[in-house]
């Protein structure tokens, strides 16, 4: 490597946020406890200069450094600067939850940040080798955060359940990896992909690994039947940490997604749609049904999350423009969602008391009408009711699989119409899990006239997050063109 | 002068139920009830414009406006109202008042709520009537479900929650189905989703066609409700407050309807015409049985409601009698002056029984009794929407029903005599219940301490009887702003699209 011709500036943002952040865990050191909002301050300034410095050094075309190693394309700013937002968020909403349960200290932001590098490098990567460092990086901040409420039991067994399970699709992953590595001779995903069309190219051994890298995938998305760990961690873990976990990796997930599937193996895609399609209905029925009978409200998200990757994998597995598009814009209104949803479970939560079950949420509208206004409106949006953002991330996603020319995998041939139905119905069964929620905010009685107390910053974000969603409803058309803009470019670039 | 004037029909109640969401809790409950009352009625003075400036002599779609809405996905912003659609937004915009007024005082809690729930209710209503872009009748048609959901269930009775539930999940299960067909339609029409489009698609397989039309009639059936899919309704009425029955039974069940006219007939016409006989047989047992049903109940919100679902039988019967490949004339308009006539009569006779259960807090027969000794103005005008429920000459109902059953009689007599049994049927549940609740001696110590209507409940009333008798007497004025857009239709269904 030439150190003169290198150029810094597609992973400045990366750079930044680790110089940043290395400066935080130093510094934090010398903090008093009393003192700890100084390195709140300072992390979600990090942040925000982040999200700056993203934005300033926007390119509308792909550009590649570290020897094709890193890359910085539209897509890869879009999903990052969004990600920004939800660590932001992450990180206000849950400022009162991690001091109430003596986790407010400098653990928590540095391993918030990692895993935001983690995550950064991730949606970065051109290459094999840099999409898992940055997963595993995302992936050991995590299960230390999981188990950073040191004397919580259920937290600690959350950890280690997503540790072993997650060592496990880690595992499947750099197989598959390696069987790639094989057939085409590369881990550059550019290489991988010209590779393919080649005559001498063993498809037999690449379809192998192909569905190695298909469970991977699927177990960091949480989707059937990879999805065991999914409602164990979101139940387990702090409630700051599920709110983490359910947002900004699901951005990522999606990104390694398209890089691998899209962009990497696109010439297979006949083989990944195959595999797409069972994991998408899988999740969607298993997801939603399951949903139904959670009673602890973190469960039911759990659930419902893992039957809303089923309905983003069916915008991947259009395997066009469209369909990745929408399924961006899918994973982008999810992280809204779940942002709020989680948002205002922090809000209602107080020392000594988690907000856990669905019936805690009891009377809401009697002891706060605008939480329950930001919660029905996160919920409604979740069942994709419209004018709300989450009803046309199911809209452009079922246009996207309508639009299919006939589909023939063996075990399912016919118009993807029916795929479009079978989704739609799953919809319905997760109607009726949301609409519980909404019951028992508005229509039964309160439990508990304790007050809610909120941080005036955390009371204007959620505000923000939850109207967003409204917002994005009424007028979708600036992040549905982002989205198809920013998946066009990136794809033509390749 | 007029070229906004749908987007205010649609906007001015949804801004004034914000406003009115803004005042928050019950201190402020009269400055809610207030903004409500100025939002709805200036929503509905919007509206009279529809009816005063439109041009009878003009098929076409009038109001047109147009902006491009999501441009990547070919989603346009654009309304218009021709005859088929033009009474429904005055209507609704009437009705809403109405409902404002009638629950001035009765709604003592979340007033706002309330008050805001049925505004922004009127524009989303508002909004389906008017969309000319599938996707926007969508967003509408579905967003309605959201306040409605609220409504039954915060305001409602005992059994609220189960019948808030069950209406959202029937209603939501037909228009998923129609989402995908929709979207369908989307590539077949070249990836528009203007409804015009839809209509004007040449060609669609029979096979698809009635796929198409099962999507749509679930969705539409359920709202209407036909039977057997008119479970939800008695559940939903019976638990709603006043107001919200007023609106479902006046209003949300006309878009079924109007689904009917605007996507089912003109899109899949061969489909409709194959499958006709089905509906009729369906329309026809909705007549005749839920006819019958509404005969043996005891509850007069129960009863009323089962009556509904008998005379919207009678719309979908008159929307579906063809001859050869011809819908027929008087039955369509018939069904349309019928759907509009309901509105008013079913509005009136929930508000009526609303005012008796204000005092009395029963809606059952039996509680009741010689309520016109201690009420006679109020006996008056409950007699007079009775008589209108049962089709009684010189009111509203009995020129639908008298159109409809003359239509029938041109396509099949055996379907014409089923329907014309209506006549009986109504009015016997509808005259016995008013025998038994307004007449006779003074039946137990709560109707005797009955007091009669006060000003705004005469207010509502006396509307709604000048609303009943004026289109009983004079129903030309309807029916002449529907007759082009009425005759392009028929026209448009007769063209095979095999």
């Amino acid at each position: 490597m030439n150190w003169a011709d290198l150029n810094l500036m597609p992973a400045l943002p990366e750079l930044f946020l680790l110089g940043a952040l290395s400066f935080i865990l130093v510094f934090d050191l010398f903090v008093p406890d009393e003192k700890r909002g100084v390195t709140y301050v300072l992390s979600l300034l990090t942040v925000a200069l982040c999200a700056v410095l993203q934005v300033a050094t926007f390119e509308p075309f792909a550009v590649t450094t570290f020897s094709g190693m890193f890359v910085d394309d539209p897509v890869a700013d879009i999903i990052k600067v969004a990600m920004y937002g939800a660590t932001a968020a992450t990180l206000v909403y849950s400022r009162q939850y991690v001091a109430d349960n003596g986790m407010f200290r400098g653990e928590y932001f540095t391993l918030s940040l990692f895993a935001l590098l983690g995550m950064n490098v991730m949606v970065s990567s051109a290459n094999f080798v840099t999409l898992y460092i940055g997963l595993e990086l995302l992936s050991l901040a995590l299960y230390a955060l999981i188990a950073l409420k040191r004397d919580s039991a259920a937290g600690t067994e959350a950890a280690m359940k997503y540790f072993v399970l997650g060592a496990l699709a880690s595992g499947m992953l750099l197989y598959g990896m390696s069987m790639v590595y094989g057939a085409t001779g590369s881990l550059d995903i550019h290489v991988i992909a010209t590779g393919i069309s080649r005559p001498e190219t063993n498809i037999v051994l690449l379809v192998f690994g192909l569905v190695f890298l298909v469970a991977g995938l699927a177990f960091k998305l949480g989707a059937v039947p990879f999805h065991m760990w999914v409602p164990d961690v979101y139940q387990g873990a702090p409630l700051a940490v599920t709110l983490m976990l359910g947002a900004a990796p699901k951005l990522a997930a999606f990104v390694f997604v398209i890089r691998i599937l899209a962009q990497g193996l696109g010439e297979l895609a006949a083989q990944w749609q195959g595999m797409l399609v069972l994991i998408a209905a899988l999740s969607m029925l298993i997801g939603n049904l399951a949903a139904v009978a959670q009673t602890n409200i973190r469960r039911m998200l759990a659930y419902s999350t893992i039957s809303h990757m089923g309905f983003l994998l069916l915008g991947v597995l259009a395997g066009n423009e469209q369909g990745y598009a929408s399924a961006m814009f899918y994973a982008l209104t999810y992280v809204l969602m779940s942002l709020a949803a989680f948002g205002v479970l922090l809000a209602l939560s107080r020392a000594g008391f988690e907000c856990d079950k669905v019936d805690d949420l009891k009377g809401l509208n009697a002891r706060s009408s605008w939480y329950a206004f930001l919660m029905l409106l996160v919920m409604f949006s979740m069942a994709g009711i419209p004018p709300l953002a989450g009803f046309y991330a199911k809209f452009a996603v079922l246009r996207a699989v309508v639009d299919l020319p006939v589909l023939d995998f063996g075990f399912f041939a016919g118009s993807p119409v029916y795929l479009a139905v079978f989704a739609v119905l799953m919809s319905l069964v997760g109607a009726f899990y949301y609409l519980r929620v909404v019951k028992v905010m508005y229509f039964d009685g309160s439990q508990t006239d304790a007050p809610i107390v909120v941080r005036g910053d955390m009371k204007l974000l959620l505000s923000v997050n939850a109207l967003a969603l409204l917002v994005i409803g009424l007028l979708p058309e600036r992040l549905v063109e982002l989205c198809i803009d920013a998946m066009r470019q990136s794809l033509a670039s390749f | 002068m007029f070229s906004n004037l749908l987007s205010l029909v649609i906007w001015v109640p949804i801004i004034a139920g914000v406003l009115v969401l803004a005042t928050g809790d019950d201190r402020r409950a009269p400055l809610a009830r207030w903004i409500a009352l100025a939002g709805s009625a200036l929503g509905f003075a919007a509206s009279l414009p529809l009816f005063t400036a439109f041009d009878t002599l003009n098929g076409g779609m009038q109001f047109v406006e147009f902006a491009p809405w999501i441009s990547a996905l070919n989603i346009n912003y654009h309304l218009g109202v021709d005859g088929l659609s033009m009474l429904f937004v005055v209507l609704n915009s009437f009705i809403t008042m109405l409902v404002v007024i009638a629950g001035w005082q009765v709604i003592e809690q979340r007033v706002a709520q309330y008050m805001a729930a049925f505004l922004v209710m009127s524009g989303l209503i508002n909004g389906a009537f008017a969309a000319l872009d599938a996707i926007l009748f969508y967003v509408f048609f579905e967003a309605m479900l959201i306040p409605m959901y609220l409504i039954i269930g915060v305001w409602g009775g005992p059994r609220r929650v189960y019948a808030s539930i069950k209406f959202f999940l029937y209603t939501l299960l037909g228009s998923l189905l129609m989402l995908v067909a929709l979207i369908w339609l989307y590539f077949a029409a070249g990836k528009s989703f203007s409804i015009e489009a839809f209509q004007d698609i040449a060609q669609i397989p029979l096979t698809v066609q009635i796929l198409l039309f099962i999507a749509f009639f679930m969705s539409f059936a359920v709202k209407v409700p036909m039977w057997p899919v008119h479970t939800w309704l008695p559940d939903a009425h019976v638990e709603a407050p006043t107001g919200g029955s007023m609106v479902l039974a006046a209003i949300t069940l006309k878009i079924g309807a109007y689904g009917f006219l605007r996507f089912v007939l003109p899109i899949v016409p061969d489909a409709a015409r194959e499958l006709a006989p089905i509906v009729v047989a369906l329309s026809l047992v909705a007549v005749v049985y839920i006819g019958l049903v509404a005969l043996v109940q005891t509850d007069m919100k129960k009863l009323v409601a089962y009556s509904s679902i008998s005379h919207m039988g009678f719309v979908t019967l008159g929307l579906f009698l063809f001859t050869g490949s011809e819908l027929n004339v008087w039955a369509v308009e018939g069904a349309i002056v019928q759907m509009v006539s309901h509105g008013f009569v079913s509005a009136a006779m929930f508000f009526c029984i609303g005012v008796m259960y204000d005092r009395v807090h029963s809606r059952n027969i039996a509680d009741y009794g010689g309520v016109a000794n201690r009420m006679p103005i109020f006996a008056a005008f409950m007699v007079l929407f009775a008589m209108a429920n049962s089709g009684l000459p010189a009111t509203s109902g009995f020129v639908g029903e008298f159109m409809v059953i003359m239509g029938a009689l041109q396509v099949n007599f055996w379907v014409a005599a089923l329907a014309s049994l209506t006549l009986i049927f109504g009015a016997a549940y509808t005259l016995w219940m008013v025998k038994r609740t307004i007449f006779g001696e003074v039946a137990n110590h709560h109707v005797d301490e009955l007091t009669d209507v006060n000003k705004r409940e005469f207010l509502v009333l006396a509307v709604l009887a000048i609303a009943v008798l004026g289109m009983g007497l004079y129903p030309q004025m309807f029916v002449d702003k529907m007759h082009l857009a009425v005759n392009d239709l028929i026209a448009h269904v007769a063209q095979s699209k095999l």
